[in-house]
């Protein structure tokens, strides 16, 4: 099968912005700290893919690059106890939580001074002291797991709210539909965001999927309401994460929400990504989440220069974790027998 | 002390748990006011009400999912998986994520939660659901697998898997539900990863588990009468093993037997085998056996399914044969 299997299909592409998110009541703090989170993700993961090609990073790798206003806008919208469980494209879901940059570089580096000192890798960041419970390898596998953390907030009435991110792959496998119906009827304190990329890998969705939207429109069989949102307008995403996260602490039950995105690069490291409509990927160039933003940013008047700055700020920081992640040491080999039980230890027998 | 079935003795540690633990709480299919398709959650639901005794649809990934993540957010979870043979259904959440969670965060995590769940064969319900699993939980670190045989030890061992700080998967048998016995009053409390010898023998060492340790000791007073002393060690749990206490064992008795209800594949007394034929060698004076069901699917006939899992009868005639 050529490379360019599904090139020729005519393009999808992005929906128009809604230029009516500019007049959306955002703190103007807020929104520049949504500019620096989307400059912190593009910048981080543009550093990973050039690691990658230098052949630092081992294993593959699973980029968000393109995808970023999904993880930012619900991160700016969660409290800091809340929970995030994300699949294994999970490096800016993690970062959107407060995660150290050099505590994810050098985990996927392979590093000491890694999120997991190297026995996760790039598929599984966890960071649990930023509410981070985990990426997840398997599709689908962790929509169940959320369930449970949520589950776990209701008994403890503690009013924490569980944001479960996932692909749209995930909307077709078993686990994605019992997740869904346990939260409806348990009413719990959870947010399925479905980040709908068009590419389940390298199959587009829509070829294999029964309805247009592969997580909204199934919707309605839990009894939810269908929310799709322009998952590359941050103020959207922003607005609708507060919007449902505010709903499932108020003990109103569950909301699953579809944001159309799309990668700017391939699905995993190894994929160059030429199956895709070349007009369709100049489209979506054209609807960039961080151009986007700088460009609302300009037209309620915030300063050029500030941007800049931030921009400038930003790339220093990656630098910064990008050194000290490399200035790590490589994991004492003793590690591969620690933590399979809760004695520290691996040991199965006496 | 009461006398208690091995049916009401699950419910019988459960409860014991949930009043020590105001947080413990469980989930599963018909747990709840139907007190289980073996009755044994009777009595739960109407002491500790729908929050903490969960009926869930029939939908295993669900059910193990929300017990992870409550897990490992602080809430200590009994899930009831109806029978072992549904254990594939969910599969990637108890290999994938419960066992390796632990490991995969460095520690970050934790999950400490108890998989229950109906297992073996003798009631004639077929292929896919008189499985024994033991083995395939077994095979999976980060997993702890325990076994009970007898009703107190099912309260003790219970108890034990549920103050456990890792994911511990029990196997209730099926075959044994009606088996009686007594447990004393107050609180019972056991260790997992550790063997009990059943009976003291001099001449050959069984190792059973769950329905094989009763099977093994009606084989042993067989063999008595025909001036074979056979020790019977009811292993009772898988992970930890206590190979310390079987490896004593053939030291004083120099052959090992082993009875499985597992298909013969990588059954759970492959691995005692290869390890006392690594370090309990020069104490042999024979081969170690292995009786096993063979490697099929369990049918469903009476005649069957007692023709393949391994009987009293088999037990006594593979070790008098050996003895030559």
């Amino acid at each position: 099968m050529p490379e360019n299997h599904y090139a020729n299909r005519p393009p999808r592409t992005p929906p128009p912005l809604n230029e009516a998110n500019a007049d959306l009541d955002i703190d103007r703090e807020v929104r520049l700290h949504l500019y620096r989170r989307l400059q912190e993700l593009r910048q981080v993961g543009d550093r990973l893919h050039r690691l990658f090609l230098e052949n630092l990073v081992r294993g593959t790798s699973h980029l968000s690059l393109g995808m970023e206003a999904v993880s930012a806008g619900f991160g700016a919208a969660m409290r800091d106890d809340d929970y995030s469980l994300a699949s294994y494209r999970g490096h800016a879901h993690t970062l959107s939580r407060g995660a150290s940059m050099e505590g994810v570089i050098a985990e996927l580096l392979g590093r000491d001074n890694g999120l997991m000192r190297g026995k996760g890798g790039s598929m599984h960041l966890v960071d649990v002291d930023n509410g981070m419970l985990g990426s997840y390898g398997i599709v689908g596998s962790h929509l169940p797991i959320a369930n449970g953390a949520a589950w776990s907030a209701q008994l403890r009435g503690s009013d924490q709210v569980t944001v479960c991110f996932f692909g749209d792959g995930g909307t077709n496998i078993g686990a994605f539909h019992e997740a869904l119906n346990l939260a409806a009827v348990w009413k719990l304190p959870v947010v399925f965001v479905c980040e709908n990329n068009l590419y389940m890998e390298y199959t587009p969705i829509d070829l294999v999927t029964a309805v247009e939207h592969p997580a909204a429109s199934r919707a309605s069989s839990y009894g939810l309401e269908e929310i799709v949102i322009d998952g590359n307008d941050v103020d959207e995403v922003y607005t609708c994460a507060q919007r449902v996260i505010e709903r499932a602490r108020a003990g109103e039950g569950p909301s699953l929400v579809e944001a159309i995105t799309y990668r700017l690069g391939g699905h995993s490291r190894a994929d160059t990504a030429k199956y895709r409509p070349e007009a369709e990927v100049e489209a979506w160039q054209g609807h960039d989440a961080i151009e986007l933003y700088h460009r609302r940013l300009l037209s309620l008047g915030v300063d050029e220069v500030e941007l800049t700055a931030v921009a400038t700020d930003v790339a220093a920081q990656v630098d910064a974790a990008t050194d000290a992640a490399k200035a790590g040491p490589r994991p004492p080999l003793e590690e591969v027998h620690t933590q399979v039980f809760a004695d520290g230890g691996s040991s199965w027998r006496n | 002390m009461a006398e208690l079935t091995y049916r009401s003795a699950v419910a019988h540690g459960i409860a014991q748990e949930m009043r020590r633990d105001p947080s413990l709480v469980m989930l599963g299919q018909d747990v709840g006011p139907a007190g289980g398709v073996f009755k044994t959650t009777l009595g739960l639901w109407d002491e500790f009400g729908k929050d903490r005794v969960r009926d869930t649809p029939i939908s295993e990934q669900a059910i193990l999912g929300a017990a992870m993540g409550a897990a490992m957010t602080g809430i200590p979870v009994v899930a009831e998986i109806m029978f072992s043979d549904f254990l594939p259904v969910c599969f990637d959440i108890l290999s994938n994520q419960i066992a390796k969670t632990r490991y995969m965060s460095n520690g970050q995590l934790a999950v400490p939660l108890v998989v229950r769940c109906a297992n073996g064969s003798g009631v004639r319900f077929g292929a896919q659901h008189s499985q024994s699993l033991e083995n395939w939980c077994m095979m999976v670190p980060g997993l702890k697998v325990v076994a009970p045989s007898t009703p107190v030890d099912m309260v003790g061992l219970m108890a034990a898997a549920i103050r456990d700080p890792d994911p511990v998967v029990l196997f209730e048998h099926k075959s044994l539900m009606a088996t009686k016995g007594d447990v004393p009053d107050g609180e019972v409390l056991d260790t997992l990863g550790t063997a009990r010898t059943v009976r003291p023998g001099t001449d050959v060492t069984i190792a059973a588990l769950a329905l094989m340790v009763p099977r093994a000791l009606e084989a042993a007073e067989i063999l008595a009468q025909e001036g074979i002393s056979a020790e019977v060690i009811d292993v009772r749990s898988l992970v930890p093993l206590d190979m310390a206490s079987i490896l004593e064992s053939v030291r004083r008795t120099s052959r090992l037997v082993t009875v499985e209800e597992n298909p013969r594949l990588c059954g759970w007394g492959a691995e005692v085998a290869s390890i006392v034929a690594h370090e309990g060698f020069w104490d042999l004076d024979g081969p170690v056996l292995r009786i096993t069901t063979p490697h099929v699917p369990l049918p469903a006939a009476d005649v069957l399914e007692d023709e393949a899992v391994p009987s009293v009868d088999r037990i006594v005639d593979t070790i008098r044969t050996s003895w030559g």
